[in-house]
């Protein structure tokens, strides 16, 4: 990313009676990519048997004892490292209490008073040179709660207790974005943070990363309004559009005259609605207190100094050496770096090539073809090396580029060597002059009178280009046949 | 043959070791004890077909040799502690028909030391009570009585059960559990030996939670000795309890019999306290004398805040417990009540909670609850935590002084049944001397002084260094061989 950003110009929204201002502030939940449980040894595979991933403790049976999963500890340590947050060497593990079949402790256990992470920053970037930097509160780890199961039986509710006591990462934002824009790419750039890090796959749809938002409007410059907090809005799209709709929301109460009640509402993507959960009168009383049955949580500088040698090169300084390295624009840059596996694929085919090709072959044709398909990158049957081979048959002027995209059709289907197959196929393009001038020759010998119009009007020397590739089957050298052409006709 | 039951634990142990009987007689003297003292009620669930299965198979391993201390001896465990396959209800309602798959640490230490379990034992309900009264299956009675008198009496709380079985003679040595002095009051009003070790010095993992904070395990022996014996057995760090110490056990047993020569003995002036009663203030004054001869000297000392410390564990202890106790919700395991048509889950939750805890449950619960909540956390709950704060220092203060603190353990002798079961903070005032070592985390024993006039036991108690349990037991043994305390209850049941 290049050292001067600006701020985003304010984007406001247009209610009847003049411009509002929405102001926004997330709390993300990630699961914490770990094979076992926060607090229990219990595994967190995906999509197990209801109730197999469920030990003792998972279940709360009488006299059982949390006993916290060092490597979680560490996880929410890296990626407080990772946005640059200040690490609280002492905190502790809180119990919220409330009922619920799904919470069998009848508590969960949290970090209320005292985080792991304290604040950091995350630079969210909006267009090149544009970025909103939204400030983190926090970052604690927490127990998620399991799965009550309503609709399968008339009579009774089932639980499902495998999600119970997997370890959260909650990651508490300020209220700093103005936009569904900002919201949006801010729940992205979080997302890529964490993939980098590996702290957690980020996976919305095995809800494995989960925002709670808080929307509030204002007048331009006025004092903060009351805000409402969406609950559990499982994908990006769905968060840029539950902000504007709450947004839209209050705004059409405010300019009746009315308030905005403080209240926990749902977002129904499919209605594009909010709809009320809870007021804050109904607001439980969670009985916050330290958990006794867990000391405080004491890490060691070591111990963070250790994690913060083994981070990974992260998104921002990625994009802003991809620029400097290879040369690539901004955009480019930053497409790349969204995830750790484009920017590694890209350096590994951009190796002793001209880095602008190389992304561009990347960007428009591979992940084009890619998204076409639906596939990851992982699943992409077209490797660094095929790319590169490509390139480097268009730079050295074997191919041309139109050839080139042909070959990358044969590369994705059938695969191959790339050199080879322009080889075996008669792909290579013809730079002998003399086989060009021949074929110029023949078209211009056939027809005369666009020889004649072409000397009145220069862009017609297109066609006599076309004609000749078309003879050659496409193979000439474009710019040795061009040149020959407006040569021949006399045209500049 | 003599009554096996009879024997202390460390008799048995030598005696097996000698050949002098098997651990199968040892175990059917027992059964056949408990089987005829079903008037106690001490024992809520005996397992007698086990124990004597687990008395087999530790006379083999005896007869194999390198058998553990344990190898052979049967004991009785209150029955807040999980015993795998065992009737486990912590005296509740709420936990009915709870058949743990598990073990806790402490008494799959006890199994794999070859111990005989000969069942669980009667307690007040979650631990909470000081006579026994809150338990599901009505009150242990304890095998002593007033003079003159039929009356019941209390074997005290919250492991009445457990020190009425040891004192009777039901079982040679019974676990215990003490959050606010519900090991060493019971000890002291049955004449047997009861510890409280330091917290973190047991693993909690498989108890039954009342308060996290406060709960140890520990030892309830007819000797000093005994207590030494058993408390090395199950003592120790584990990784599954994150309150528990990472520090090693040593041999307690071979600490005892030393001098005590030179030892420094705290006598802190705060706890003459109002309504200390005069007989127990001069078995203090003798006991501290006896002390003295033996070597010791007598330092006053002062612990200012203890005056605070029964308010503050009445809102420490009930907050953890109002939280701990949550999982019993009907949902999952124990007793679930009957719903009516259309009863949603708040019912399901109000009407088990409300019918599964008793009284003094579910008044603990609500008081726990109020403390906790919004608006009156700052002034109970964290200022209950400072004032434990400030009676840790008075103690950490006093421990520069001296290397132990002797006091009474209970201000008065056992009561009758029924006595204080309407007037709970009488019933709170039973632990007094009990409720601050808890609350300081530190070791203290019970051990029998004498007898009141009313001809029931009343205890002493001396507390030590945190993990010193060592010093704590040596010094017990000394005030136990010069008290000559050998009184029994006279067999009536």
């Amino acid at each position: 990313m290049s050292a001067a950003l600006r701020e985003p110009e304010p984007k406001y929204i247009s209610g009847a009676e003049g411009e509002w201002e929405v102001v926004i502030g997330m709390e993300v939940h990630a699961q914490v990519a770990s094979e076992a449980k926060l607090f229990s040894g219990a595994s967190t595979s995906f999509g197990a048997e209801p109730n197999a991933n469920v030990s003792l403790v998972d279940a709360a049976m009488p006299g059982m004892l949390p006993v916290v999963n060092a490597f979680c500890v560490e996880q929410a340590v890296r990626t407080g490292l990772g946005i640059a947050a200040r690490i609280n060497l002492r905190s502790g593990f809180d119990r919220k209490n409330y009922f619920y079949p799904d919470l069998p402790q009848g508590y969960q256990i949290s970090q209320f008073k005292t985080p792991v992470v304290g604040e950091g920053e995350v630079l969210v970037e909006l267009e090149p040179g544009v970025a909103r930097k939204v400030g983190v509160e926090r970052i604690h780890l927490e127990q998620d709660a399991g799965k009550s199961i309503h609709d399968l039986d008339p009579e009774s509710s089932f639980v499902d207790l495998n999600r119970s006591g997997v370890a959260l990462m909650e990651i508490v934002s300020k209220p700093d974005m103005r936009s569904a824009e900002e919201a949006g790419a801010y729940l992205r750039k979080l997302r890529t943070i964490l993939r980098y890090l590996g702290t957690s796959d980020g996976d919305m749809e095995k809800g494995n990363l989960r925002a709670d938002v808080n929307v509030s409007v204002r007048r331009p410059g006025g004092p903060l309004g009351t805000r409402c907090e969406i609950k559990n809005v499982n994908s990006i799209r769905f968060v840029m559009q539950a902000v504007e709709t709450e947004a839209r929301r209050q705004i059409a109460i405010l300019e009746d005259g009315g308030e905005i009640d403080q209240e926990t509402r749902l977002f129904d993507p499919r209605k594009l609605e909010t709809r009320a959960m809870r007021s804050k009168e109904e607001a439980q009383d969670y009985r916050y207190f330290p958990d006794p049955d867990l000391p405080p949580l004491v890490l060691t500088e070591a111990f963070v100094e250790g994690i913060r040698a083994g981070l990974p090169e992260l998104p921002d300084a990625k994009t802003a050496r991809l620029v400097a390295q290879y040369g690539v624009t901004d955009y480019d840059a930053s497409v790349l770096a969204a995830e750790r596996a484009s920017a590694d694929f890209f350096e590994e085919a951009a190796q002793g090539r001209d880095g602008k090709s190389v992304a561009n072959w990347i960007i428009n044709e591979l992940f084009g073809r890619l998204n076409k398909e639906g596939l990851d990158l992982a699943a992409s049957p077209i490797s660094t090396a095929q790319i590169g081979g490509v390139v480097d048959l268009v730079a050295k002027g074997d191919i041309s580029g139109k050839i080139a995209k042909d070959l990358f059709e044969i590369l994705w289907t059938e695969g191959g060597d790339p050199a080879a197959l322009v080889e075996a196929r008669g792909m290579r393009q013809v730079t002998d002059e003399g086989a060009i001038e021949a074929a110029v020759d023949a078209v211009i010998a056939a027809n005369p009178e666009k020889v004649e119009q072409a000397k009145a009007k220069p862009s017609l020397a297109g066609w006599f280009v076309g004609q000749a590739m078309k003879a050659m089957g496409g193979k000439a050298n474009p710019q040795a046949l061009n040149e020959l052409v407006k040569r021949k006709l006399g045209v500049e | 043959m003599t009554d096996l039951t009879k024997l202390t634990l460390a008799e048995a142990r030598d005696g097996l070791r000698r050949k002098d009987f098997r651990a199968v007689e040892l175990t059917e003297a027992h059964n056949a004890a408990v089987a005829g003292a079903k008037a106690l009620n001490a024992y809520v669930h005996p397992t007698p077909e086990s124990a004597l299965a687990m008395a087999e198979a530790a006379d083999a391993r005896l007869s194999e040799g390198e058998a553990p201390d344990l190898c052979g001896l049967p004991i009785g465990v209150k029955d807040l502690f999980a015993v795998e396959g065992v009737p486990t209800q912590a005296a509740s309602r709420i936990l009915e028909g709870f058949l743990p798959p598990y073990d806790s640490t402490v008494t799959a230490k006890l199994r794999a030391a070859g111990a005989v379990f000969l069942g669980k034992l009667n307690m007040d309900e979650f631990a909470m009570g000081s006579s026994n009264e809150t338990s599901v299956y009505g009150p242990a009675i304890s095998p002593w009585r007033r003079k003159g008198e039929t009356k019941p009496l209390t074997p005290g709380g919250s492991s009445g059960g457990s020190s009425a079985a040891v004192s009777a003679d039901l079982a040679l040595a019974a676990l215990g559990t003490d959050t606010g002095g519900s090991i060493r009051q019971p000890a002291a009003l049955t004449g047997i030996v009861g510890l409280k070790p330091t917290y973190g010095r047991v693993s909690r993992w498989g108890v039954v939670a009342f308060a996290s904070s406060l709960d140890q395990a520990g030892p309830m022996t007819k000797t000093v000795r005994d207590a030494a014996i058993f408390l090395k057995a199950f003592a120790g760090f584990d990784p599954k309890d994150s309150t528990s110490a990472e520090i090693s056990v040593p041999d307690y047993e071979a600490a005892l019999g030393g001098s005590i020569r030179g030892k420094r003995i705290g006598i802190p002036k705060e706890y003459r306290v109002d309504g200390l009663s005069g007989e127990v203030q001069s078995l203090w004054d003798h006991g501290a004398l006896k002390l003295r001869e033996a070597g010791a000297e007598l330092v006053e000392v002062s612990l200012p805040h203890t005056k605070y410390a029964l308010a503050a564990y009445y809102i420490v202890a009930p907050a953890e417990a109002s939280s701990n106790l949550a999982r019993y919700d009907g949902v999952r395991y124990g007793r679930r009540a009957k719903l009516a048509q259309g009863d949603g889950i708040a019912d399901l939750y109000e009407k088990t909670r409300a019918e599964g805890f008793g009284r003094e449950v579910r008044r603990r619960v609500m008081i726990g609850a109020y403390a906790l909540s919004a608006g009156f956390y700052d002034a109970y709950y964290l200022r209950a935590q400072k004032v434990r704060a400030l009676i840790k220092r008075d103690f950490d203060e006093a421990f520069k002084q001296v290397d132990a603190i002797l006091t009474p353990t209970t201000p008065s002798p056992a009561f009758g049944l029924g006595e204080k079961t309407n007037d709970p903070v009488a019933m709170y005032l039973e632990d007094v001397f009990t409720v601050p070592v808890n609350l300081a985390g530190l070791p203290a024993v019970s051990l029998p002084a004498g007898l009141a006039q009313q001809g029931t036991p009343l205890g002493l108690q001396l507390i030590g260094r945190p993990f010193d349990e060592s010093g704590l037991l040596a010094l017990a043994e000394v005030l136990e061989r010069d008290s000559e305390f050998s009184a029994k209850p006279a067999r009536w049941w």
